[in-house]
């Protein structure tokens, strides 16, 4: 941790370092998660797709471990500033990389759907994926360093996720426009593109926990954010 | 238990190590104890060997031999004009009167030898007891009254059986023709051992039989009386300025030293002092037990400030703290708290105090206390004696019936010292409060 | 006496002033303001350069760990250390206005307006009343013997203790429990209606009910009294105290709202004590 002293008492630091590494393996998991996912939708694989939506019990099971152990840290060491910033952040953190989790989920059930009609070409959705992958990992290292410039990095990032995720709508918009057998594919894909973006917002919350964690203050409201696709709208229909 | 972190390395475990021990660890503990017994049961079997010697010795002090006379108070003798007047009675021959009786009780007696033996059997003080009974009430003159006089020292030796027959005659006071008379007053019920009043009640004499404890008693009294009054409210205030309010610095230091020091001085240099400064300078009385109260509180105020500072600190701070913090004063915080706090403990250092005070005896020959004086005192400025110098006065008496008394004298002394000491234990229960 | 009063209406004025103050813009006013306070004992310098206000009608928690010069400070504010004779104080520490360490403060009067409480409940020897009466007398606030009994009561009321010992007045004070006894050491302390209560780790000997009871009535009292307690809990000064104060090696580290000390303090070594690192 940031910390380079430890605790008087060591089982206190030990626990705390296991909260560390439930929060590592979940974040871990989720990025299999969401890799396995993408793949899934861009192989047209519904069996790899059905592995993910199993894999996300184990999200959960992690999340309520995390959620049991800043119980018991909360109850029996009754932390203080740094620590208090530290366990809090972690239930936060779990909560994220939870939603994290069934996005993925929610990706790969859209696999399985999208295997079933023609295949539309999305080479940003690839891209995208891998951007938010990024920001997962970085971020969770972040976190796990205590570093507030590679988290505040990460929290700047998700404002290129949030473009390619416009492009990408305008792609999408264009392939349904051109032939209405693509709506379905179209609106899946859309709905997977969400999901990736949300992901990446997930991302940046973490981020922002982290710099909460180990400054004690907040990142500033405005953070620097892509163009909003409901304007896109209004564009493509003026 | 067998588990390897008790285990060492001849593979026993602590359980085993400890049982090995624990017998050790018991008989040590046994052993200890049985010493604190021994020692307990040796100090008071001295003390109770101490004390029933004394008491045995001077149990008989308690009692006195007295003769019955028939002895006739004749007109023509004490009061030849019949006038009554009480100078004139009081001028008269009584030893006389007791001679006619005795000569008229044993009429066979002729030489000139064993009447002298004869008349010294009655104690040589009988003659002033019956001029005070005349002086008491006068009518008795020209009467024959039954009167019980004390013996000498010496009949009252031999018919306590101190004093054996088979030793020879050469080597005994008493001879054999008295102690024909003694036995022939005996048979007839006219030679009693009666309880000896007048040990409580007169003050000292030169003759063992009529000497009395009583002046001592008083002269004690009165001594430690004047000891108390000036020791206890000096020691006490010295000790609360020392331990409350004087600074800690070189000379409180150097005052507490000093005090530590005079605690230790030998009593026999605090009674040179009384003597060059009370009676050479002052010119105080001589033998006063003003004196000897002002000399005793010297050589008692150390132990009453060490003590009285013991107290004192013994009482908790926070008791202090709590009386400073809601704005006493320095004064009102020692007043209302710390000396009622610290009061039983400065009482107990006293009575310790007083008790030394009442044993001391070198520093009061200095100062003349050790005078032979016969009237009771009635003020601390009459001369006077005290029980322990009475003690040492009468165990260098040369006569034989002084050594019982002696032992009576101390017994008197050791029941002065319980008094003061359950005085002290009641006191104490009184003021002690709990916190 | 006179002198007393002078002061007590002087303060009386402050205490209307601070209250318009308080309903106007609800900015705390500084009670007691110490400037460069340093202490020694003997050789040894037990505090060093203190700069320290605290603010009425709050509760200010100073923490720290043992030797760090917290209990010296608060003895100082009431001139308790005036009682060792090798302690010695400079700088100055003005309550309402007045330098409490000037020669025209007589320190009787003094620790009439700043009251203690200490570590260990020490109550009086002596009975329940005659804990709470002792101040009120010795310092002449009641006339009579129905004011004193008026005193008495409203303190006991007041320190929370009135129910359970109204029936035993005349019973010893050490006779109550730990916590019991405590609050009569507040209602002791509240009796002479000081301006400022110390408090000396008032419930490091209490269990943890009773403890909160004396922190309720902290709570309580903090209406009409300005606080300064000193403890080992960090617990118990986040939850009582609405400023707090870190002590480190006679220094004063960081003094600030309870809630950042608590949460992110900015000096480092507030931050590993608070959190266990350093003993």
């Amino acid at each position: 941790m940031a910390n380079p002293s430890e605790h008087i008492v060591k089982s206190y630091d030990e626990e705390l370092k296991h909260l560390n590494s439930l929060i590592g393996r979940m974040g871990g998991l989720v990025e299999t998660q969401l890799d396995g996912a993408i793949q899934a939708v861009l192989r047209r694989a519904p069996e790899s797709a059905e592995v993910i939506v199993k894999g996300d019990a184990q999200v959960d099971a992690l999340e309520t471990e995390v959620g049991a152990l800043v119980v018991r840290l909360l109850a029996l060491r009754q932390p203080m500033a740094v620590d208090l910033r530290h366990i809090v952040s972690a239930l936060k953190i779990a909560a994220d990389l939870e939603r994290f989790g069934d996005h993925a989920k929610s990706i790969a059930k859209r696999a399985i759907a999208i295997s079933q009609v023609p295949r539309i070409p999305a080479p940003g959705l690839d891209r995208m994926a891998r951007m938010v992958q990024a920001m997962i990992k970085d971020v969770l290292d972040a976190y796990l360093e205590g570093d507030t410039n590679k988290a505040v990095k990460v929290w700047r990032r998700d404002a290129e996720v949030d473009q390619l995720y416009n492009s990408l709508f305008r792609e999408l918009l264009t392939y349904m426009m051109e032939d209405p057998r693509n709506i379905t594919g179209c609106a899946h894909l859309l709905f997977i593109a969400k999901n990736v973006e949300r992901m990446g917002d997930h991302a940046t919350n973490i981020a922002e926990t982290v710099h909460y964690q180990v400054k004690g203050t907040k990142l500033p409201d405005d953070r620097p954010k892509g163009d909003d696709p409901s304007f896109t709208i209004a564009e493509g229909q003026g | 238990m067998t588990e390897s972190i008790l285990q060492d390395r001849t593979g026993r475990n602590t359980a085993d190590r400890v049982q090995a021990g624990l017998k050790r660890r018991y008989a040590a503990e046994r052993r200890f104890r049985i010493y604190g017994l021994i020692s307990i049961l040796t100090a008071m079997g001295f003390l109770a060997a101490l004390l029933t010697s004394i008491a045995g010795n001077g149990y008989g002090a308690f009692l006195q031999t007295h003769v019955r006379l028939d002895i006739l108070f004749s007109k023509a003798d004490l009061d030849p004009g019949g006038t009554g007047d009480p100078a004139v009675l009081r001028q008269g021959d009584y030893d006389a009167l007791i001679k006619d009786a005795l000569a008229h009780r044993f009429p066979d007696v002729t030489s000139r030898a064993d009447k002298r033996k004869l008349n010294g059997m009655i104690s040589a003080s009988a003659g002033f007891d019956l001029a005070q009974m005349v002086a008491d009430e006068p009518e008795i003159v020209g009467t024959t009254q039954r009167i019980w006089l004390p013996a000498t020292g010496d009949i009252d030796v031999f018919v306590k059986g101190n004093v054996s027959e088979k030793v020879p005659e050469t080597e005994r006071r008493i001879k054999d023709v008295e102690i024909g008379w003694v036995k022939a007053l005996q048979s007839t019920g006219d030679l009693e051992l009666k309880f000896n009043t007048r040990f409580f009640t007169s003050g000292d004499s030169r003759n063992p039989e009529v000497a009395g404890i009583w002046g001592a008693v008083v002269g004690s009294l009165f001594t430690l009386i004047i000891t108390l009054a000036l020791a206890f409210p000096l020691g006490v205030m010295a000790a609360v300025y020392l331990e409350e309010f004087a600074p800690k610095n070189r000379w409180t230091d150097l005052v507490e030293v000093n005090i530590n020091n005079l605690a230790a001085v030998p009593s026999i240099v605090f009674g040179l002092l009384g003597l060059a400064v009370f009676l050479n300078f002052f010119h105080l009385p001589r033998s006063a037990p003003l004196v000897g109260g002002m000399v005793l509180a010297l050589i008692t105020l150390p132990t009453i400030i060490i003590a009285s500072r013991a107290a004192l600190k013994a009482v908790p701070p926070s008791i202090r703290e709590a009386a400073l913090g809601v704005g006493a004063s320095r004064m009102q915080t020692v007043t209302h708290h710390v000396l009622p706090l610290a009061m039983p403990g400065m009482l107990t250092g006293t009575i310790i105090g007083m008790a030394h005070a009442l044993g001391e005896t070198a520093p009061l020959l200095m100062i003349g206390m050790v005078a032979f004086i016969v009237d009771i005192p009635t003020s601390p400025l009459d001369p006077a004696t005290v029980l322990p110098v009475q003690v040492y006065l009468w165990a260098d008496s040369a006569e034989r019936a002084f050594v019982e008394r002696t032992s009576a004298a101390i017994l008197v002394l050791i029941a002065f010292l319980i008094c003061m000491n359950l005085l002290a234990i009641i006191l104490r229960k009184r003021f002690e409060r709990r916190w | 006496m006179t002198r007393h009063l002078e002061l007590k209406t002087a303060v009386m004025d402050k205490k209307t002033e601070d209250r318009s103050e308080a309903a106007l813009g609800n900015i705390p006013s500084t009670k007691i303001s110490a400037r460069n306070v340093n202490v020694f004992y003997g050789d040894k310098q037990a505090l060093m350069d203190v700069n320290l206000d605290v603010n009425a009608r709050e509760v200010t928690a100073l923490i720290g760990p043992s030797g760090c010069g917290k209990s010296t400070f608060l003895r100082c504010l009431n001139r308790m250390n005036d009682v060792i004779d090798i302690c010695r104080v400079s700088g100055e520490i003005v309550l309402d206005g007045r330098d409490i360490y000037d020669r025209s403060i007589d320190v009787v009067q003094l620790r009439a307006l700043v009251g203690m409480v200490f570590q260990k409940p020490n109550p009086f020897p002596k009975s329940i009343f005659e804990n709470v009466a002792y101040g009120p007398r010795i310092h002449g606030l009641a006339n009579n013997g129905e004011e004193l009994d008026e005193i008495v009561m409203s303190s006991l009321e007041r320190a929370g203790l009135l129910n359970e010992v109204k029936d035993r007045l005349a019973e010893p004070g050490t006779g109550l429990s730990g916590g019991q006894q405590q609050r009569l050491c507040i209602a002791r302390a509240i009796a002479v209606s000081p301006e400022v209560i110390l408090m000396d780790e008032p419930c490091s000997a209490l269990d943890p009910i009773a403890t909160a009871r004396i922190e309720e009535l902290i709570d309580e009292l903090r209406a009409n009294f300005t606080i300064v307690i000193v403890t080992h809990s960090m617990q118990q000064a986040a939850r009582v105290s609405q400023r707090t104060a870190f002590f480190h090696l006679g220094s004063l580290v960081e003094v600030g709202d309870t809630v950042d000390i608590f949460t992110n303090p900015s000096d480092k070594r507030t931050q590993d004590y608070i959190t266990g690192r350093f003993g």
